[in-house]
């Protein structure tokens, strides 16, 4: 069957300014959360190396994500080991995406996230910021995991 | 006035800030405003860095943003209006006068309900705030003997 296309489409609406300007409102007064895909794993990992002036190290990073540092969480403790999967917050189960880039588009992406992320989560299982160095290392466990 | 009217109810408002469900509902349910007091929430947003155990500490943009979200939206109903202990919805009269009959602990520490904070366990409804019995489910491994306290 024939159909007019929308756009020829005399009874077309006009748009509904009123609208229209509540949305950009909500959205002048939320800030954005992600400016997506600033970074990528591999420039993650490139990044903390230089800071850190040594290479990450694939084999300590997996030792650091299993390690309780001397309280009550690992890494592993939400994002489970290896993170290929979906994790789960150790307190109230939420489910959190698998934290292995291979496995999750999303994973390192984003500056802002990773470095909310990490000073988040380093001080709540080491109670300290953690080293450039500590995080090339685990950058360079989970970039390793296929 | 636009579509999110505050009107102090447990519902969720019509309209979510991106950053509520980034933030927040990223380790936990994404709470109603409804289910507590402004006041509560103030404490709350005060205290990100150490957030019941949590750092959940979010730059200052955000957290001005979230929080006149979560005031605006408050619990004013009178159900909602004491602010409980340690602003914890779970330690809510109300709420544990409608769990009473869960009276087993053991109950809260199932491996598929993890806590009483993860509402979404039992009450599939819990992210849009909708808490009526007929959004229910038994969450996996509850003992036969406590499916009557769904019924209430």
């Amino acid at each position: 069957m024939f159909r007019k296309s929308l756009s020829m489409n005399p009874r077309k609406k006009p748009p509904c300014v009123a609208g229209l300007a509540l949305a950009l409102l909500i959205a002048a007064q939320w800030p954005a959360t992600a400016l997506a895909a600033d970074t990528s794993p591999a420039a993650q990992l490139q990044h903390w190396s230089t800071q850190a002036g040594s290479p990450g190290n694939a084999q300590r990073g997996q030792t650091f994500f299993n390690t309780r540092h001397g309280a009550e969480w690992s890494c592993a403790s939400c994002h489970g080991t290896p993170p290929t999967a979906q994790g789960k917050h150790a307190n109230t189960g939420k489910s959190i995406s698998p934290l292995a880039p291979a496995f999750n588009p999303k994973a390192f992406t984003d500056t802002a996230k990773v470095d909310k992320w990490f000073r988040r989560n380093c001080n709540d299982v080491l109670s300290r910021e953690c080293s450039a160095g500590e995080k090339a290392d685990v950058l360079a466990y989970l970039n390793s995991l296929k | 006035m636009g579509a999110a009217h505050a009107d102090g109810g447990r519902m969720m408002p019509s309209s979510i800030p991106p950053a509520y469900t980034a933030e927040c509902a990223a380790c936990h349910t994404g709470y109603a405003p409804g289910l507590l007091p402004a006041r509560s929430w103030a404490r709350i947003m005060s205290g990100l860095d150490q957030h019941y155990g949590s750092d959940a500490s979010l730059d200052p943009a955000t957290v001005k943003a979230l929080s006149g979200w979560l005031q605006a939206n408050a619990g004013t109903y009178k159900r909602v209006a004491e602010e409980p202990p340690q602003d914890r919805i779970t330690r809510s009269a109300w709420f544990e006068r409608k769990h009473r009959k869960v009276d087993d602990p053991a109950v809260w520490k199932l491996a598929s309900v993890k806590s009483a904070a993860n509402c979404a366990a039992c009450h599939t409804g819990a992210d849009k705030g909708r808490f009526d019995d007929d959004n229910l489910q038994f969450p996996a491994g509850l003992p036969l003997r406590f499916r009557l306290a769904f019924m209430d």
